[in-house]
């Protein structure tokens, strides 16, 4: 009862010194650990900005492979807000009945499927087609794009080890130049044509900006909501008393959803770039150098989390930043929310137990710090 | 019964009753403008936020340390800031009003 244990590799330096050093391909990268001096430092963009060149404020840096800027993530107010408010009302159509019940067929659907299987590995055949046909409802593009996606494999971005795959962005990148062709030439109701016709800060979005916007929803999304379906099934299949607790008392499922996205926090950490020269719990860094702000680390913050290494479903108040804090805060935090409910209820309804057969931990290799952030492969078997 | 008013940034007045739950889902339940709840209610998320009518703060009270902790790094946050689904909904909070945060 231990593989869906996830430690916090992080503890020692947030109670010491409440940052942390990580390398990150040549640049150094202090890390924020605290959940109180993570929420200062998001919410001061003024002095970390987002705005940096493209690419750099996430970590490990996409600066070598990607030239876009994606878009309102790697902007700074006041530029953002409007983008925001342009995007906003989109991505909460998770939220609609029409949304919600087509996401409840898909996944129904996929574990009505799963089912009949011996056995199967979640990542690759189960979380990944979840997470890509999911999408199709976020963009409002056909069903059958999924396969695509799906045929891309778990990491768009990411090959072995902490390197990036310039080649495998590129996939990525000119699959949405067609799509973005397509979608100009002959507009629909997707999410393409919606911002082609869309205005932000007093101008058209221009296909460079809409590109922007378009990669941070792939990539945003991708192995956060592979990583919060895998962890997910992985401790249900460790905690039958908990799908027990579910079935009796619905009524705490939002409070377990949280709390798994809160001990999960399938995204370890984000950057943000120094403006000027600052202070970090006592620490000075001098003008254009990288901090993260590690939602992983602030999670497991014991001022904040009482037992905040266990997973406690039902915990009442959970002020957890695992969606980021502040103005960019996760755009697609109403879609992964309701992916979980709606998987969490099917599986309740459908499955009585889940059995681990063999499995292969992802451990982010962040520095001297490790930190597991997920499975490569979780082959189960499902009883009902 | 509670009577609850909420004022929105439109200069909409929603007047709610309940007897159960807690502030953020009655204001959902009725639509009201500016109040999200993404969270569910957890005091994660902040679009629960609202300015209580300093008339009503009595009634309502003051946050709890982790709540007044979230709302330190909020831009409109005020001294009468509360996250709404930190309220609970009963007959001593009848008559309160609140003002959604933009
Ligand atoms: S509903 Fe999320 S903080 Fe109140």
């Amino acid at each position: 009862m231990n593989k869906s244990n996830f430690q916090d590799p992080f503890e020692k330096e947030r109670i010491e010194k409440g940052f942390g050093k990580m390398n990150d391909q040549g640049e150094e990268v202090t890390m924020v650990l605290g959940h109180k001096d993570v929420r200062r430092c998001a919410h001061n963009a003024k002095t970390y900005q987002s705005g940096a060149a493209p690419g750099r404020i996430v970590i490990p840096s996409e600066e070598n492979i990607r030239d876009i800027r994606q878009i309102p993530f790697e902007v700074d107010p006041p530029l953002h807000a409007d983008y925001r408010a342009v995007l906003d009302p989109w991505f909460k159509r998770p939220l609609e009945e029409e949304y919600t019940t087509k996401l409840k067929n898909q996944i129904q659907s996929l574990v009505k499927e799963v089912l009949k299987r011996e056995s199967l590995d979640i990542v690759s055949e189960f979380a990944l087609p979840l997470q890509s046909r999911a999408l199709t409802l976020l963009l409002n593009t056909p069903y059958s794009q999924a396969e695509t996606w799906i045929s891309w494999g778990t990491h768009v971005f990411r090959s072995e080890g902490t390197a990036l795959d310039a080649d495998k962005a590129n996939i990525l990148y000119d699959y949405i130049d067609k799509e973005i062709e397509r979608a100009s030439a002959a507009p629909t109701d997707d999410l393409y044509s919606v911002l082609l016709a869309s205005e932000a800060n007093g101008k058209k979005l221009t296909k460079k900006e809409v590109k922007g916007v378009i990669i941070l929803t792939f990539a945003g999304g991708r192995d956060t909501v592979i990583n919060a379906v895998t962890n997910s099934i992985s401790y249900f299949s460790e905690h039958p008393e908990s799908l027990e607790r579910l079935r009796n008392e619905p009524e705490i499922l939002n409070n377990t959803i949280e709390e798994l996205i809160r001990y999960f926090s399938p995204l370890t950490q984000m950057g943000r770039i120094t403006t000027e020269a600052s202070n970090v719990c006592e620490h000075s860094l001098k003008a254009d150098s990288k901090i993260s702000l590690c939602w992983a680390s602030a999670n497991r913050d014991a001022n904040v989390f009482e037992n905040a290494n266990e997973i406690v479903i039902d915990r009442k108040i959970n002020p957890h930043v695992a969606f980021g804090f502040g103005t960019h805060n996760c755009l697609g935090a109403t879609h992964a929310r309701q992916i979980l409910k709606i998987l969490i209820s099917t599986l309740l309804e459908e499955v009585k137990s889940i059995d681990i057969i063999d499995y292969k931990e992802n451990i982010e290799d962040l520095g001297h710090f490790k930190r597991k952030v997920g499975f490569d492969s979780l082959h189960v078997k499902f009883n009902y | 019964m509670a009577k609850i008013t909420f004022l929105t940034s439109d200069n909409e007045t929603i007047i709610t009753e309940a007897t159960t739950g807690n502030v953020m889902e009655l204001a959902v339940q009725n639509k009201v403008k500016g109040i999200d709840g993404d969270c569910g209610g957890v005091c994660s998320c902040a679009t629960c936020h609202v300015h209580v009518e300093p008339a009503s703060w009595d009634k309502v009270g003051a946050p709890s340390q982790l709540e007044s902790d979230m709302l330190e790094f909020d831009d409109n946050v005020s001294e009468f800031s509360r996250l709404c689904c930190q309220i609970d909904v009963s007959d001593a909070i009848d008559g309160i009003v609140l003002n959604v945060a933009k």
